[in-house]
């Protein structure tokens, strides 16, 4: 059937074709090139269930795969495919770029000509949708780095006041990330014999012990400062404050929701099945610095007086689970990693619909300014935040519980021949970090929600959540909650794919 | 010696079709304006270039003439066709971009003239008719670069690029004099054989570093640079995109003929030169670029920085047969690539010149807002430029990295990487004055062969990566035929 071999092809090429009609309309027609933006990435969110509607869950390798050559000169194909890891997420960008460009429809931000924008979100949803199909490593690396520019211009053209620091810091810390993960590949392709760009070939020969040790641990630095700056870890998150923070609403929601994920995507990817042998030899490392985001990201979120500023911050904290999910190189690490990418991408991406909204009726971001009572003087907006924030801070029930507690359980049980008693902890470490994100969140909630509301405010009409809002909304909130209630809906696509390429190694 | 003529049909079309312009220009009546002479002179300068390239596209190969001089083998046969379209391209520059006071007739016929030259470079296979066709190329350059005669930095540019293109004929002349007393011949099959034989002599390897100087000159290698960006700033826009791509192409065209073929035996002596150019290029090259206010400086720099990534495959000569052709390959491909970007980026460079007067930052100031067009295709050649994928640029690049690694000079494929990094910062620049201001000025108005140049170089830099071995297969990976 042509579903099954075009369908995932189709979800990425809409919305590069759709970027380029946008292009073309007259400036005046922004209605039209808004329509437009919803009715393409509606199509392409079409086309992406469709594809879920042709794949077997109880399978764990590839499937829906497509391979036809591409530059022959140096064997490398358009080769995509998904599998359990990431269908999930490849589901949630074309779902999440789907809602933002239903949001656009009321809360355009300004600064520039609304095609512009709408072209250059459908643009970005190409790059980060190819992503998560590409099972060619130059074909990864081109949508990897096809997300840069758009994001780029969307950050700066439509961003807040230091907008155009933000956006330049985000480009170049990124792209030195990405010239050594290109690198790194390039290394993969010369050792791979016979040489090959192939994701399927190359974990293949990976997991049969095809590249020698030291060789392995080489590859994983590039490797590792690619992904690393994308999560990011820590370190390497000082892009992120600033990128979030000045980004336009919708630019927020996709780099938090989607853009970070390419990095932990890319170690469960490739990093791990690759190079298992320089995974082992990472892990702790990793651990390490993941624990270290998870307080220390929560820490800054206890100093931060810029709401928007504090969901960034959360992020990092929550990303810091996910790698230590990941560094554990266990089955229900993994698994709660990915588990975590998909709950971080529904929970923040709606934190960041909310930062917005709340900017668009105060027209400020302090929580000081903010001032309290907003529910009252806002019940709806309020009662939204409030589901949101306790949903992110990991409330059991809701979507951001399973990836945490999982990952906790990974670190103090991880794979055979890793550290236990630091693994032990780092679980402690990341055991304080929940407590403390429960602090900040509900510190923020109390500041944010509560008390009465101050005398500037009350005389101000403000409009409730309104019909646009809920719309683009109500997914994200029912899948909060679904998640929650029902984890088997991610783990029940994951397990097979995790089990099937942790059982390569062994 | 017996003259094949129909392998020569493409230069000669091209030199024929410079002496028409020429003759019918003066015989316009002055009454005719500037504009119509223009367009006539233009439109026979690309009649000229098609016969040329039909010439060019019927060829058989391998063919040679001139008892072995001239050599058409898939690698000539390549650049000529190269330097055909590149040409044509400025041609359509040109008549967009040209200031009212060039004369029309003067400017097409020398740079046909240029271009014969540029033509007969790949196929020359002995150093007399190398030497020929390089000053052939470089002279009626001198003369571009001073075509607008009111303009005192355009006398500055022509009288600079001419002093330094006769010392660096004098100083290839010198060395091709060393080569011919050593190896008693000027055809390169036998300076070639007997390089291979004695490839160690001192005698030898200090005429080689003097050729190999002189087209350090040509193709604008640091320390042999500073020329360009006065010469390219003075010099018409049009003028200065025929510059950094068609005549660096002649220089490397040179370059390849000798390092893979004539020179190929002692490259143990030269390649580490070459390498350390070739570092010491594209980073000074795109350091200073950093600090540029002025586009067309800035993309000097910024071509003497691509000059330094194209000097890299040079320098890997002599680590295998294999690797040789593969280095081979990339070069011919980046430079195609890289001319696309250039050619596109100068296009849009005449364009803002034409309707602001002047190329600093600030004339770019929202010219996205003005003209999405420009701007989109002007970010787009930029953002290839830097090598940033899903554009040309990147392809190019990555060709030049896995040939790097394969030959084992894998620091030179990290100087390049970190090196491109370093660009971004300046390209990026000039995108961000070009979108983000609030544009000051109305729209744009943009002539039809000037959109056309844009839309073409666009469409290579953009398409690639749906059907990348279009070109991507095109480079003969089979290294120079010997005659």
């Amino acid at each position: 059937m042509w579903i099954e071999r075009w369908a995932l092809t189709l979800a990425v090429v809409v919305p590069l074709v759709g970027a380029g009609v946008v292009a073309l309309l007259p400036r005046e027609r922004e209605a039209l090139a808004k329509g437009m933006g919803v009715v393409v990435s509606g199509v392409a969110l079409l086309f992406g269930l469709l594809a879920l509607t042709r794949y077997d869950f109880s399978l764990g390798g590839m499937q829906l795969e497509l391979k036809l050559p591409w530059i022959r000169t140096v064997g490398a194909s358009y080769h995509v495919g998904v599998d359990g890891i990431s269908l999930p997420l490849f589901v949630l960008t074309l779902l999440l770029t789907f809602l933002c460009a239903v949001y656009t429809l009321r809360w355009m931000p300004e600064g520039g000509s609304a095609k512009a924008f709408t072209a250059l979100v459908l643009l970005l949803e190409t790059g980060m949708a190819g992503t998560f199909i590409a099972l060619d490593l130059i074909l990864f690396f081109v949508f990897w780095e096809l997300v840069l520019v758009p994001m780029y211009f969307l950050i700066a053209i439509w961003g807040m006041e230091n907008r155009v620091y933000a956006a330049i810091k985000f480009f170049l810390y990124t792209v030195f990330g990405s010239v050594f993960m290109l690198l790194g590949f390039l290394a993969l392709y010369f050792r791979a014999s016979p040489h090959t760009f192939d994701v399927v070939e190359l974990v293949r020969m990976g997991s049969s012990g095809a590249f020698p040790r030291a060789f392995q641990n080489l590859v994983f630095l590039g490797l590792f400062l690619g992904f690393a700056i994308k999560v990011p870890m820590w370190p390497f998150h000082t892009w992120l404050p600033d990128a979030h923070t000045e980004a336009p609403t919708v630019g927020s929601v996709l780099l938090a929701g989607i853009l970070l994920k390419m990095g932990t995507y890319g170690f469960v990817r490739l990093a791990l099945p690759i190079l298992p042998e320089a995974s082992r030899d990472w892990a702790p490392l990793i651990g390490v610095l993941a624990a270290i985001a998870i307080v220390y990201g929560a820490l800054c979120c206890l100093a931060q007086r810029d709401l928007k500023r504090l969901i960034a911050f959360s992020s990092v904290g929550h990303m810091g689970f996910v790698m230590l999910g990941i560094s554990t190189l266990s089955r229900v690490g993994v698994n709660a990693a990915v588990y975590g990418m998909v709950a971080h991408g529904v929970i923040t991406g709606m934190l960041f619909f909310l930062a917005g909204s709340i900017k668009d009726r105060y027209h400020v971001r302090e929580i000081q300014e903010i001032g309290g009572g907003m529910l009252a003087k806002l019940p709806y907006l309020g009662g939204v935040l409030a589901y949101a924030a306790i949903a992110s801070l990991g409330l059991p029930g809701l979507a951001g519980f399973w990836g945490e507690v999982f990952s906790l359980l990974a670190a103090f049980n991880p794979a055979p021949g890793l550290p236990l008693g630091l693994y032990r902890g780092l679980a402690v470490a990341g055991a304080v970090g929940t407590v403390l994100t429960a602090g900040y969140f509900l510190w923020m909630l109390q500041r944010v929600n509560l008390g009465s509301v101050p005398e500037r405010w009350i005389a101000k009409p403000m409009p409730d959540v309104v019909l646009t809002e809920w719309v683009a909304w109500a997914p994200l909130l029912v899948l909060i909650l679904a998640l929650g209630v029902y984890p088997v809906l991610v783990f029940g696509v994951t397990n097979p794919a995790v089990t099937t390429f942790l059982a390569l190694g062994r | 010696m017996k003259v094949d003529l129909s392998a020569l049909a493409a230069p000669l079309a091209v030199g024929s079709g410079g002496v028409v312009v020429l003759v019918v220009d003066s015989l316009l009546p002055s009454s005719v304006l500037r504009a119509a002479r223009r367009w006539v002179a233009a439109g026979i300068s690309l009649a000229a270039m098609a016969l040329a390239g039909w010439f060019v596209g019927r060829a058989g190969t391998p063919g040679e003439t001139l008892g072995g001089a001239y050599v058409l083998d898939s690698f000539s046969l390549y650049l000529q066709g190269f330097f055909l379209v590149a040409g044509a391209v400025v041609v359509l520059v040109s008549l967009g971009g040209l200031g009212d006071e060039t004369p029309p007739g003067e400017f097409f016929f020398l740079l046909l003239t240029s271009l014969t030259g540029m033509l007969t470079v790949p196929a020359s296979r002995d150093l007399l008719l190398l030497f020929i066709a390089v000053e052939t190329a470089s002279a009626p350059a001198f003369v571009l670069a001073g075509l607008e005669r009111k303009d005192a930095r355009s006398a500055e540019a022509s009288l600079k690029f001419f002093l330094v293109g006769v010392v660096s004929a004098a100083i290839m002349l010198f060395g091709m004099s060393w080569l011919y007393g050593w190896a008693g011949s000027t055809g390169l099959a036998e300076i070639a054989r007997a390089v291979g034989a004695r490839p160690r002599d001192p005698f030898l390897l200090a005429a080689l570093f003097f050729v190999m100087v002189g087209f350090g000159f040509k193709v604008s290698a640091v320390p042999f640079h500073f020329w360009a960006p006065d010469t390219y700033e003075g010099a018409p826009v049009p003028v200065a995109a025929f510059l950094s791509v068609a005549s660096k192409t002649a220089g490397f065209a040179g370059l390849a003929v000798l390092c893979f073929f004539a020179f190929q035996a002692a490259a143990g002596f030269w390649a580490p030169l070459v390498a350390a150019a070739s570092v010491v290029t594209m980073s000074l090259g795109n350091v200073v670029a950093l600090w540029q206010r002025n586009v067309v400086r800035m993309l000097a720099y910024s071509s003497i920085a691509q000059a330094g990534y194209m000097l890299l495959p040079l320098a890997l000569v002599g680590r295998g047969e294999a690797t040789d052709g593969q280095a081979l390959s990339a070069l011919l491909l980046y430079v195609a690539i890289y001319a696309a970007a250039n050619l596109g980026a100068f296009a849009v460079v005449s364009a803002v010149k034409r309707q602001e007067g002047g190329v600093f930052f600030s004339d770019f100031s929202g010219l996205g807002r003005r003209s999405p067009f420009l701007g989109v295709a002007m970010t787009a050649f930029l953002v290839s430029l830097a090598g940033i994928p899903p554009l040309a640029g990147f392809f190019g690049k990555l060709l030049i990295f896995l040939v790097a690694i394969r030959s084992g000079a894998v620091w030179l494929a990290v100087v390049m990487v970190l090196n491109s990094v370093v660009s971004i910062f300046y390209y990026v620049a000039v995108a961000k004055e070009m979108w983000l201001p609030e544009p000051a000025g109305g729209a744009f108005r943009l002539s039809p062969s000037l959109a056309l140049a844009v839309s073409a170089a666009a469409l290579v830099v953009m398409g690639l990566v749906l059907w990348p071995d279009a070109l991507l297969a095109l480079p003969p990976s089979a290294v120079l035929a010997s005659p």
